[in-house]
């Protein structure tokens, strides 16, 4: 049992309205990413189903029950911060075991909850350790331990990577994904990065501003983009737009490539330009074009490419993909 | 990179140290030696150092004129009674601005403040006539409540300061793990916060024992603490500096050992937050 819905819910912090007002059904079991660039309110969202914030305006229902005015302690949600918010002068034994200390439970049982858990995380070896003797990936796991030994209805996570160096971000990517396989809870993830996004979420709920631009899965987003913002949050890099005669002539205000979806070629094509930059990733290159008519685009090339900087192009779009918008930015 | 640092530089620095510290320390150490001299070593010009008669004689003769054990016990209970309610006061408001401030809470803690700008002078008569008004003259009660009054601004800076290090989101943590505000008082932050508990608790203990306006005005015997006593042997028909040397030793020497004993725990918290 995992089931949120949002009706209604809106915040203001004095004069700011940071979340005028939201709709939005989690389902029990679903791994949901909220997603969107800093100061878009994705946090506080997650706060506010936490409860650590009160709603200005508005509903949270958890499992059927309207849970607006509950106490964070008493929603059933387990969270885990982005400082990882450990005890510092606890154990990680302790720590893990204080969520079940506050709800009573015997020690035998903690015991073993405890145990279990660490045996999950890969922390046997570090029960007795203080959380500063450990690492920042070790730390994050006995703050997801303290969060998974409560059995909570759903998890809440807000940044919980953002404080790891690059490889242990992409490991810990996967030991999310692969926990929630295995306890199909409901999970809330708050990132900024698209990447972890697209390759956690069974849904995505891109945020701008306090309110929901789009929701969908990744690839419905990716394909699918419902507005300019949403065409540009998702996918790296960016989606390249064209105003003017082009996107005119395609009856549309906008219009959006995306990198991967045109062909460069020396001899030949739709719009002629310039390699200006070319940055070479191995597995791909990302070449910068600037065009004569359309201004600077960007490429996606699989492998590597013989084109060089300053060298002439030609770019043609896969017209099965172009994206195409109204004057208000809406997709068409 | 490191800066380089020549052994002729380090010696200049050690000097100067040893020059200040020396500097500050030998007032304490002139009254330390003055009390084993006699009242006629005391004053001789040039002053002895060390080549004098050492005696005991003066302390024999403060403790045989005034009681120091009851000076001491109202100075023990005056610091430590005025720093245990000031701390009993000052928690919760500290708390409540460090973990749930609002658009005021800098200005009232500037306010506090600021009434420790004000010389204690200004208010001695309002105090006096109160005091006098309600029975509290020369009583452990008032002094407490007049040396927690003005310690208290002092208390909740230290502890706000010492709390703002504490980051919220383990506190959020502790009430998303179901802990109630009783629980995560008692389990998260008092653990967290005993270091900084405990140093404000002596800065305050020593500030206390040494405060010496207040005491003085407001006493006359039966609450005078060591201040008074140490006041006592500086009297208008003559000073006695063998004496007042000794009464001033005695009165220093059990605040000197605490502090001594608990340096470690002082400065850390007289300069938390500066370093990291």
């Amino acid at each position: 049992m995992g089931s949120i819905t949002l009706q209604k819910v809106s915040k203001v912090f004095g004069e700011a309205k940071v979340i005028p007002s939201i709709d939005l059904d989690i389902k029990d079991g679903e791994f949901v990413v909220f997603v969107g660039p800093s100061g878009c309110g994705k946090s506080t969202l997650l706060r506010l189903i936490a409860g650590l914030e009160d709603v200005s305006g508005g509903k949270i229902v958890i499992d059927g029950r309207d849970a607006t005015e509950k106490a964070p302690s008493e929603r059933g949600l387990a969270m885990v911060f982005q400082s990882y918010a450990l005890y510092p002068h606890m154990s990680v034994r302790n720590n893990i075991a204080f969520p079940l200390k506050m709800a009573g439970v015997d020690k035998a049982e903690i015991d073993r909850k405890v145990s279990d858990a660490a045996r999950v995380l890969n922390l046997t070896d570090y029960l007795e350790r203080k959380p500063r003797q450990l690492s920042g990936g070790q730390r994050q796991r006995v703050a997801i331990g303290r969060a998974i030994v409560r059995q909570p209805s759903a998890f809440l996570f807000d940044e919980p990577l953002s404080n790891l160096d690059a490889a242990l971000r992409v490991n810990m990517r996967l030991e999310i994904s692969e926990l929630h396989q295995q306890l199909k809870t409901t999970m809330v993830y708050v990132t900024h990065d698209q990447v972890e996004a697209m390759t956690m979420a069974d849904k995505i709920v891109v945020l701008n501003r306090g309110n929901i631009e789009q929701v969908g899965s990744p690839l419905e987003l990716y394909s699918r983009p419902r507005n300019l913002f949403v065409a540009g949050f998702i996918g790296s890099p960016k989606m390249n737009f064209i105003t003017g005669q082009h996107a005119a002539a395609l009856n549309a205000h906008t219009i959006g490539v995306r990198p991967e979806h045109l062909t460069i070629s020396t001899t030949e094509g739709l719009w002629k330009g310039e390699a200006s930059v070319t940055e070479h990733l191995g597995s791909d290159t990302f070449i910068h074009v600037r065009t004569e008519v359309v201004g600077l685009l960007t490429v996606r090339v699989l492998g590597e490419t013989g084109i060089r900087a300053g060298e002439t192009v030609y770019l043609t779009p896969d017209p099965a993909r172009i994206h195409r918008f109204n004057e208000k930015g809406v997709a068409k | 990179m490191a800066r380089k640092v020549t052994t002729q530089r380090k010696l200049i620095v050690t000097a100067i140290a040893w020059t200040l510290g020396i500097l500050i320390f030998f007032p304490i150490l002139w009254t330390f030696l003055t009390s084993f001299k006699s009242e006629a070593d005391a004053i001789a010009s040039p002053p002895q150092f060390l080549f004098f008669h050492w005696t005991t004689e003066n302390y024999a003769e403060v403790q045989s004129r005034s009681n120091y054990l009851s000076h001491f016990m109202n100075s023990v209970i005056i610091s430590f009674g005025s720093t245990l309610i000031g701390l009993i006061i000052a928690i919760p408001a500290a708390w409540a601005m460090a973990f749930s401030p609002t658009k005021r809470t800098k200005d009232v803690l500037m306010w506090m403040l600021s009434t420790k700008m004000m010389p204690p002078v200004g208010a001695l008569i309002p105090i006096y006539l109160l005091f006098r008004n309600s029975g509290l003259l020369d009583t452990r009660t008032g002094l407490v409540i007049v040396l927690t009054l003005i310690n208290l601004p002092i208390i909740v800076w230290m502890l706000y300061t010492y709390f703002k290090e504490i980051p919220g989101e383990i506190l959020e943590a502790a009430r998303m793990d179901g802990a109630s505000l009783m629980k995560e008082i008692v389990y998260v932050l008092t653990p967290m916060a005993v270091p900084g508990i405990a140093s404000t608790l002596l800065l305050n203990i020593i500030l206390a024992w040494n405060e010496a306006f207040w005491t003085l005005n407001l006493t006359a015997s039966k609450a005078a603490p060591l201040t008074a006593f140490i006041a006592s042997y500086s009297s208008p028909e003559g000073l006695f500096y063998a004496k007042l040397s000794a009464a001033s030793t005695m009165a220093i020497a059990p605040i000197l050992i605490l502090g001594w004993f608990s340096q470690k725990q002082l400065v850390r918290g007289l300069t938390f937050g500066a370093v990291k």
